[in-house]
């Protein structure tokens, strides 16, 4: 089905799972008047998620990509493999924050439906085949995310967190649309496919004017990504947010920007990958150098997990910058491998949090192994998966980047992305060490939940049968990114 | 010269200079009262480019109610302390050489722009004849339909944050 | 009449003088007006793009822009106030609980 000339109400189809979402949304926050007990409204949630991700598989398998009003939206296998990994994170992220909220003295209806708006907007980012569709999914999923940042408000921390998030993110999308505009203003179009046409005919492959476009609309997701040099909000806004909102955001928008960025440097700048090559190449290293490198000195979890990040940010980064389909589909499959390790390892943080005890520093962690072994080995499960160790899910994450990497020819970066690799190892078998190989200071109390242990449980296993089975997972990212 | 040069030069150099203004006065009230001023510059320039609806719209939504919204926050906050001290970081001077470096790039490049693409259907005489506001709604409800039901969401997002975040605690 | 790239240079130049004042200025309100500045410009090089090339994205660009401008102003003060309700500044310099 291609664009029509009119509107029909086959138009619809492809938005399916978004507007099953929005809907949820809309319900819970209705919902959330009549219902008193918080758990119901995140089990109507998660049920919401579940009936959008059916919509997703039903419509998932068509070969031919399906644009739909008048070309600004897009379904297709790439976008839907995306959208998996935003409902595993909204799904996840519900799981765990049930308990945690309420012991924040933050538990309300509104943090489920902004959950899922966000959640929405990153959909929408990853099906955007129209960059103004792009800016309004990419606003929508922020706006959610500053006011989250900001939920927990008798926090100063919390306060400060949402702040920073929301300067530096209104910050970026002013480059955001300056790119655009510049783009627009050079291919007289802001459809992404027709941008690719107007280059090439218009050649203009070699114009300022473009690269500078293209270099702002990089800048501003180098923002919501948090490459370096950009990446200066995330570890105060990943310390200062509530844990489960930081955990929702360290997969979430990352994981849409990356959607958005081989989107449009694939689709739209196809032609001038010479270019987008030699600037993502120094940020990357960057990137990862500066994410292994000052996590070393990290003594608070949420903000060693940030820098984690970062640098994992960097090792995503290489598959785009090998500049294949096949590298693509290795991002794709890192950041669906990385939902699950990164959020474990929140959710462990997130236990350690009880009434009057924060559980962030990392000092907190000393004899788990004694007092709770069974947290203390999904938490090196996680650590053992993010250092990037067989036979769990991380190595299988970073092979394939790396190799795709190679296959294009950038060995050297390869080399340096595996050398800033092991020194990553230090920080995450440090906790390993403080857990198993340290006394406990004090008497150490884990909250749990059922949903805890689901999502504990959902994590853990995908880890480990990832790590030791990863064709699963790589046959659906190949099938649906190359077809 | 013709006149239309030499009215977008005044408009440029007022521009320029109210934007400067903007960004450097030490009272909050007074940026946001220059501000007001430079949209109603904005505005005038949006008739020159055939834009009426849009320079309406810069005049309700902008100068009507997100300045007014800024307005309140100032008086809300009660800013006197601010008044007495420093208005710029310590080292203000290397962001102003950098940014100001960037932007001698920035505009040695972007002067270079020419009307490249082919020319699109909403010529002057196509929008006069069917007036500003219809050609912009004509398009809007169709073309950009789903944007538009996008938009609808995010202040949606936006009433509802706005009040989760200023409302008073009921604890639940 | 006037050149395209008249326009855009005006735009270039405000937009400049946005990023500057975000950066330089300590007052956070003044730092969120130097943000709805950035917007202002690109919103007058949207509109002369769309004059110039007689298309309708770039205008219909800028009703999106003016609105996600009202959202984002609704929600930034929100937490400006949230803020300043736990802690009286609003010096950029003085937000430093969170470093390291």
């Amino acid at each position: 089905m291609d664009a029509g000339t009119t509107l029909t109400i086959m138009d619809i189809r492809p938005f399916v799972p978004e507007l099953t979402l929005l809907c949820a949304g809309l319900i819970l926050i209705l919902l959330d008047l009549i219902v008193k007990r918080k758990e119901i409204v995140a089990a109507v949630g998660v049920a919401g998620t579940i009936a959008a991700l059916y919509a997703t598989y039903k419509l998932f398998g068509y070969a031919q990509p399906q644009y739909a009003f008048f070309d600004m939206f897009v379904l297709d296998g790439y976008s839907s493999f995306f959208k998996l990994i935003f409902y595993l994170n909204l799904i996840l992220t519900i799981c765990i924050s049930v308990k945690f909220m309420e012991i924040e003295k933050a538990s309300c209806g509104e943090y489920y439906s902004l959950l899922i708006f966000a959640t929405s907007g990153m959909m929408i980012m990853a099906s955007a085949a129209d960059l103004i569709v792009l800016y309004l999914g990419l606003e929508l999923m922020a706006l959610s995310t500053y006011i989250l940042a900001g939920l927990t408000r008798k926090r100063h921390r919390s306060n400060e967190a949402a702040l920073k998030y929301f300067f530096l993110g209104a910050f970026s999308s002013g480059f955001l649309l300056y790119g655009i505009s510049l783009t627009f203003g050079l291919t007289g179009t802001t459809n992404i496919r027709d941008i690719a046409h107007a280059i090439y005919a218009l050649n203009v492959m070699d114009s300022p004017i473009l690269y500078l476009g293209m270099i702002f609309i990089v800048v501003a997701f180098g923002f919501k990504i948090a490459l370096a040099p950009f990446h200066m909000w995330a570890p105060d806004v990943y310390e200062g947010a509530p844990t489960s909102i930081t955990a929702f955001m360290s997969v979430g928008p990352k994981a849409a920007g990356f959607a958005v960025l081989g989107r449009v440097l694939f689709d739209a700048f196809g032609g001038m990958q010479v270019q987008w090559t030699s600037v993502l190449i120094p940020m990357a290293v960057l990137t990862m150098a500066l994410g292994s490198i000052i996590a070393l000195s990290q003594t608070n979890i949420k903000r060693m997990l940030a820098y984690s990040s970062i640098a994992h940010a960097g090792y995503m980064l290489l598959g785009v910058i090998a500049g294949t389909p096949e590298g693509l589909t290795s991002t794709a499959n890192y950041l669906m491998i990385y939902t699950f390790m990164n959020i474990g390892a929140f959710a462990i943080v997130i236990m350690l949090r009880r009434e009057g005890f924060r559980g962030e520093n990392i000092e907190d962690f000393k004899g788990l192994s004694k007092s709770h072994p069974l947290a203390a080995a999904l938490m090196l499960i996680f650590m053992f998966s993010l250092t990037g160790i067989p036979p769990t899910a991380g190595f299988v994450g970073k092979f394939y980047v790396f190799m795709e990497l190679i296959n294009s020819g950038y060995t050297y970066l390869a080399v340096i992305a595996v050398v800033f690799s092991a020194i990553s190892a230090f920080f995450y078998l440090r906790i390993v060490m403080y857990m198993y190989m340290k006394d406990p200071g004090e008497e150490i109390v884990i909250t749990t939940s059922p949903s805890m242990s689901i999502a504990l449980a959902i994590t853990c296993v995908m880890v480990l049968i990832l790590g030791v089975f990863p064709s699963f997972l790589l046959n659906l990212v190949r099938y649906s990114i190359l077809g | 010269m013709t006149v239309h040069q030499l009215i977008f030069i005044y408009f440029a150099i007022a521009m320029t200079g109210i934007s400067l203004l903007v960004v450097t006065r030490r009272n909050p009230v007074h940026s946001v009262l220059f501000m007001l001023v430079l949209f109603v510059h904005i505005a005038a320039l949006y008739l020159f480019l055939n834009a009426e609806f849009l320079a309406a719209v810069q005049i309700i939504v902008y100068a009507g109610a997100i300045m007014v919204l800024f307005l309140f926050v100032i008086m809300l906050l009660n800013l006197r302390r601010e008044e007495t001290e420093e208005k710029f970081h310590r080292q203000w001077p290397v962001s102003a050489g950098a940014v100001a470096v960037l932007a001698v790039f920035f505009i040695m490049i972007v002067s270079k722009i020419v009307v490249l693409p082919a020319l699109g259907e909403y010529s002057i005489d196509a929008i006069r004849s069917e007036g500003s506001i219809m050609t912009v709604g004509k398009v809007l409800f169709t073309k950009y339909l789903l944007p538009f039901e996008i938009a609808s969401i995010i202040l949606l997002v936006a009433i509802i944050g706005a009040i989760v975040l200023a409302k008073k605690s009921t604890n639940s | 009449m006037v050149p395209l790239s008249w326009y855009i240079m005006l735009s270039a130049v405000m937009f400049s003088i946005g990023v500057f004042g975000f950066l330089a200025r300590r007052n956070l309100i003044i730092m969120f007006i130097s943000l709805e500045l950035m917007l202002n410009s690109v919103n007058v090089s949207l509109v002369a793009f769309s004059h110039y090339l007689q298309s309708m994205n770039g205008q219909i660009l800028v009703f999106f822009v003016i609105t996600v401008a009202a959202a984002e102003a609704a929600i930034g003060l929100a937490i400006l106030i949230a803020y300043y309700k736990n802690n009286p500044t609003i010096k950029v310099d003085e937000i430093n609980l969170l470093k390291g």
